[in-house]
Order: C-alpha cells, then sequence, then structure tokens
C-alpha cells in the first residue's frame, strides 16, 4: 500500500519558492489501478516523482512523507522517502514521461535489461538464465524474443515503450508509476499498450499509478481516480462515479466539457487559466475560475472531506454529507 | 460543377532516405485527390496516425513543399505557376496554425511584433495605426484585445491564450484557407473546448475554410464538416464526418475509432499489435493488408480502387458500408 501523509514539496527560485504539492493526503489500496488526471503545470509529475523518491534540487519536499508498505515473498516490508531508492525495482518502478527515449540508443535491449536487474537479486543465476527468463516474460507479453538482440533506435515508438514497461514490471513490482505512458503514442498503439497494463494488473494483482492527462484513457483504464487542480486534490473517488456524478465544480465542467464521439451537442471548455503556482490566489484556488464562488471561497481553502463513502472533494459548496 | 476553393489532383510527394547515393525512396503521399467547395466554409479534418503524411500534406498545401506528381491549386490558380500565382497573394489567402504555441512564437520577442509584422509586411495595412485598429478587431474575435497583449512575451501567457494570439495571427490577412496542424494537441484539456469552438465561430464569421489535422477523433467529430482518413500517404477514405464516424466504410477508420479511449463504454475485445513493422511501402496490394481484419486474396495482390458514391469515397475492396445506393439518413 501507498500512503501519502500530509506531502508538501515545492520548487526552490531565486526569488520566491514555486509550492506544487500542498498538503496531500492519499492511499493507494494495493490490487488496483489509481489514475491521476489534471492540467499541466498541475503537479502530477512533480507527485510521482516525490513518491518515487526522486527529489533533486530545486524540487524539495517541505513537509510529510511517502510510505511504501507489503509483503513480497512472505516478508514484510516498510519504506518511506528517505529509502525508498533501496526498494526500486524491486517493489516500486516508474515509467517516467517521453519513455521512449530513456533506451540508450546504443545498447542492445538485452544489456539493458540485464543492468536493470540488481546484482543481489540474481543470486547465483548467470546471465544467461537471466535472459532465458527474460526471453518468457516478453512472450507473455506478445513480444518476439529476437529483440534482446536489437538496438532501441531500430524499434518503433510502441515497440519501446512495450520494452519499458516489460522492463520496468519485469521483478513484479507491487506499485509501478506510469507517468502519461501512451501520450506520444497513435490512438491504436495507445489502446494495444493500455490493454497490456491491464492485462498485466490483472495477473500479477499489483498497484499501477497512471498520470494522464486524457480523461478517455482514465475512464477506460483505472479503477479510481483523483483529479489534481493547482497542487491538491479537487476530488478522488471511483472513477466510474466521477464521471457519472461529478462532485467538485471543476471535476463538473471538465467532464461536460469532454467532446465524444456521436454526441455534436454543443461544449464549452472552462474560462480563464490555472493560477501561477508561485502566487496562488488566497482561498480555493478554482475560486477565480469557479461559477459558484462565493466569498469564503476566495477567502478560506476548502479542505478535501470525505463526502460518500470512499469519495473526496475540496469544496465549500457541497451539500451532501457522509451517511 | 461548383467553383473549387482548394483542388488537389493525384498529388504525390517522393521522399529519399539515406545518403546521397541511396535509391531508397518513402513515398510520403501517394496520388491523392481530395478538393474543398468555395461556395460555403468548410472544416476539413485529415486524421490518421503520426507518419502517415497528414503533415507533409500539409505542407504542400502551404507551398513549402513542392509537389513531385499531382498539380495543386487554389482558386483555380496552379501552384506550380509563380506568374500565375505570385507568392505574396498566396500568402494572403492561405496561412498556417501550430501545434505548439510556445514554439510558434519566440520566446525572445514580444508577440504583438508577430502581429504587426504579418499586418505591415503583408502590405495588408500601410502604416502602424490601421494597423494597430485591425489587430485589435482580429484579436476581439479570438476574445483577446491589444492592450491586453502589448509588450507581452509568450511566457506571460497560457497555451489556450498563446494559441488565440497565434490564431488571430493568422485571421489578419484574411485569409481563404488556414491550414491547422493539430492546434490543440499541445492544450491543457480545459481549454481545448474554448479553442475547437473558436475554429466554429470564425468559419461563420470570417468565411474562412479550415484544413483541421488531428489524431484526435472525438474532436475531430465534434468540429469537423468533412473528414478524410490517411494511412501510409494514402487517403483511404472521404465523407461527412457524421458519416463516417457513424458508418466507417474503410476497416482502418473502424480500427481507429474503436481505439479511442471513449467516455461510456468500455473496452471488450483484445487487440494484439503487430510484432513488428512490416515492410508496407513493398506491398503490391492495398497498402493495410498486413493488418486488416478482413484480408483476402485480392487486397494482397491488386491495388485498391477508388470507390465513390453519396458525397463519399473509400480506397478498399471490400468497404464495410454501403454506400452506392442513397443512404442518406
Amino acid at each position: 500500500m501507498l500512503t501519502i501523509d500530509h506531502l508538501s514539496a515545492s520548487y526552490k527560485t531565486m526569488d520566491k519558492d514555486v509550492l506544487t504539492l500542498n498538503d496531500l493526503n492519499l492511499k493507494i489500496h494495493d490490487n488496483e489501478i489509481f489514475g491521476i488526471a489534471g492540467e499541466s503545470g498541475c503537479g502530477k509529475t512533480t507527485l510521482l516523482k516525490t513518491i518515487y523518491d526522486i527529489t533533486e534540487y530545486p524540487l524539495q519536499i517541505d513537509s510529510g512523507k511517502v510510505m511504501l508498505t507489503g509483503e513480497k515473498n512472505g516478508k514484510e516490508f516498510h519504506y518511506e522517502t528517505g529509502n525508498i531508492r533501496k526498494t526500486w525495482w524491486e517493489n516500486i518502478t516508474y515509467v517516467p514521461q517521453a519513455a521512449q527515449s530513456v533506451l540508450n540508443p546504443i545498447v542492445r535491449i538485452k544489456r539493458q535489461f540485464l543492468d536493470s536487474i540488481p546484482k543481489e537479486q540474481r543470486g547465483n543465476e548467470t546471465e544467461e538464465e537471466v535472459l532465458n527468463r527474460v526471453k518468457k516474460y516478453l512472450e507473455e507479453l506478445q513480444l518476439s524474443p529476437d529483440i534482446l538482440e536489437a538496438y532501441p533506435f531500430q524499434l518503433s515508438g510502441g515497440m519501446r515503450q512495450r520494452v519499458i514497461i516489460a522492463l520496468a514490471t519485469f521483478m513484479s513490482p507491487g506499485v509501478v508509476l506510469a507517468d502519461e505512458p501512451t501520450t506520444a503514442l497513435d490512438v491504436v498503439v495507445q489502446k494495444g499498450i493500455l490493454m497490456l497494463l491491464m492485462r498485466l494488473q490483472r495477473q500479477f494483482q499489483n498497484t499501477i499509478v497512471l498520470v494522464s492527462h486524457d480523461m478517455g484513457v482514465h475512464y477506460q483504464v483505472t479503477d479510481r481516480m483523483g483529479i489534481m487542480y493547482s497542487g491538491s486534490f479537487a476530488e478522488i473517488g471511483r472513477t466510474g462515479d466521477i464521471f457519472r456524478d461529478p462532485i467538485h465544480p471543476y471535476t463538473k465542467m471538465l467532464v461536460d466539457s469532454l467532446p465524444r464521439v456521436g454526441d455534436k451537442s454543443q461544449k464549452a471548455g472552462i474560462p480563464g487559466r490555472p493560477p501561477a503556482l508561485k502566487n496562488p490566489p488566497p482561498g480555493c484556488r478554482f475560486a477565480p475560475r469557479c461559477p459558484k464562488a462565493t466569498d469564503l471561497c476566495r477567502q478560506e481553502v476548502p479542505e478535501l472531506v470525505e463526502v460518500e463513502k470512499g469519495r473526496y472533494a475540496a469544496c465549500h459548496h457541497n451539500e451532501r454529507e457522509v451517511e | 460543377m461548383s467553383e473549387k476553393l482548394l483542388e488537389l489532383k493525384n498529388v504525390s510527394k517522393v521522399f529519399r532516405i539515406g545518403g546521397m547515393l541511396s535509391r531508397k525512396k518513402l513515398v510520403a503521399v501517394d496520388d491523392v485527390s481530395l478538393d474543398i467547395d468555395a461556395e460555403e466554409p468548410v472544416i476539413l479534418s485529415l486524421v490518421g496516425e503520426s507518419g502517415c503524411g497528414k503533415t507533409t500534406l500539409c505542407k504542400m498545401i502551404l507551398r513549402m513543399y513542392q509537389a513531385d506528381r499531382g498539380e495543386i491549386r487554389l482558386d483555380g490558380k496552379s501552384y506550380s505557376d509563380k506568374k500565375e500565382y505570385d507568392p505574396r497573394q498566396f500568402r494572403l489567402d492561405v496561412q498556417p496554425i501550430f501545434q505548439n504555441p510556445y514554439e510558434t512564437f519566440s520566446m525572445r520577442k514580444s508577440v504583438d511584433s508577430y502581429l504587426f509584422n504579418t499586418a505591415i509586411r503583408l502590405g495588408i495595412c500601410k502604416d502602424r495605426q490601421k494597423a494597430e485598429a485591425l489587430i485589435d478587431e482580429t484579436l476581439h474575435s479570438v476574445g483577446m484585445s491589444l492592450s491586453v497583449i502589448r509588450g507581452k512575451y509568450p511566457a506571460q501567457f497560457s497555451g489556450g491564450e498563446l494559441q488565440r494570439i497565434s490564431i488571430a495571427r493568422a485571421l489578419i490577412t484574411r485569409p481563404k484557407l488556414i491550414i491547422a496542424d493539430e492546434p490543440v494537441a499541445a492544450i491543457d484539456a480545459s481549454m481545448k473546448m474554448n479553442i475547437v469552438n473558436l475554429f466554429k465561430e470564425l468559419k461563420d464569421q470570417y468565411h474562412v475554410s479550415f484544413i483541421y489535422v488531428t489524431h484526435d477523433l472525438s474532436t475531430a467529430y465534434y468540429v469537423s464538416d468533412f473528414i478524410a482518413t490517411i494511412y501510409r500517404g494514402c487517403l483511404i477514405e472521404y465523407g461527412e464526418a457524421s458519416q463516417i464516424m457513424d458508418h466507417p466504410a474503410h476497416p482502418y477508420t473502424r480500427l481507429l475509432l474503436d481505439a479511442v479511449p471513449r467516455i461510456g463504454d468500455k473496452w471488450e475485445e483484445e487487440l494484439t499489435l503487430p510484432g513488428e513493422e512490416e515492410k508496407e511501402y513493398s506491398l503490391m496490394g492495398c497498402r493495410f493488408s498486413p493488418r486488416c481484419p478482413y484480408v483476402t486474396e485480392e487486397c494482397r495482390k491488386k491495388r485498391p480502387d477508388m470507390k465513390k458514391g453519396c458525397g463519399r469515397q473509400v480506397l478498399c475492396w471490400h468497404p464495410l458500408a454501403s454506400f452506392d445506393h442513397s443512404s442518406s439518413e
């Protein structure tokens, strides 16, 4: 299980800190696909980076922590911010944005697989034995084992993305963080890769945290999702519920604005623009664009509260209450 | 026959790949014929996967590439003849909008300088004062104004705002045709629809036709009057947007449509991606045949002909929808 506890992070700049994550609280359970949606610059990638513990200057964690707990091969483990690095590949992996360019183009795929498996993990296995396991695994993913001999530049974008996914899931980690895994790909290839991710998830019963700006992808793939706006969660809930009955005005306007094939009715976007994180408005950050905004919204930051069972929203104007 | 605004006749573009002595060729655009009527302004969407030749086709329409074969005419004037169609006049008639607004504008120049340069250098306005009035008016139609943007740099705008300015810049010359190459791909979801709606409004307001290039079928469906599907350089299907989207005739269009991550109905059947890229350029028959689920012997051996009827065209031996007889429900 992945627990995010009062996490705040900011980017240091010359004059002022850019508060990118504001006091986030979130629990991501085992065996689910959790989606994170939001506009660019709302902190999606920063959140993943802090979860994966790659906080390098100018990014800095101001308060709070991330905890990774669970059980593997009968042994319980507990890692938290500061030592999550030790369990990379084994319990948590990260598929970064533009994953297609993370493979070294002039090193054969086979070498890159071997390099990603830590020595301690390999035990007494020889390289060949490991490669045989890799081959078997690739076949499961419907990839030809021949690609192990290929260089990344010889493969198409979709193939490279599948190699990355194979790399990230080979050690069957409990948590896979995927940052926009299909953004640069065509719709047909995108569908294939998302289907692959879903199949792997069902097979290994692990957790996938999927970041995407495409709401359609979230609808198709994720079980639960969080909508981020300007550094904090506006709403968290089951994906189906969020699309059917959005609570937060931002989610509602976003869902209503999505064009759908087969629907020609007039759609409107959300007026205005997201606030600058350097100088955010004092109250609710969505208030300047929100049609329901009142003085309360402009002065006080709403807290993320449970409005229904398993549904959280950060808005002053929700009438619903937990039963 | 009615007047045509844009006419593409058997247009092809071939690139040579490799070094100077290489004989390898890549047919980026293959024998495309397409036209846009002059009477009513329309939005024509070009859809297809990356590398299918959408951008090459656009660049030819923008006169940035010369067609290797075939002919392009705008308003009846041929592109290939510089005397018949003065490049200066051409720039007034056709204007582009690019994908990433932050790359459209140099980050070191103020954005209004682009607007003034377009207005003055292309000879629409004689002096700065007249240009100011024209620019302000144009900016108002995209929901901005000159007083807001004066002296500002691209980094001071959001992607959506900057794309609006980019659209206003294209409108200054009062063009007949605007080529928008993936104009909303880099825009956030919440502002995407504002831009797309703008196209619809401007179409009638300025009487300008758009060629909207995209891989996003849901916005294509929303905005366009006509849709052309392109696969490996070939135009494989063309027709009215609702016709094509509701009853796709080409298996590839259907595949594309099924792959759109829709909201409302979940994907069911598994989709396996081809393991290796086939050498599709050396294919004898239909270019889609290696991936087509309905492939027959005929498809593999012979190139299909363009079947036409009811205002739509399809390049397939076995179209999925019957359109020869009237099916205009």
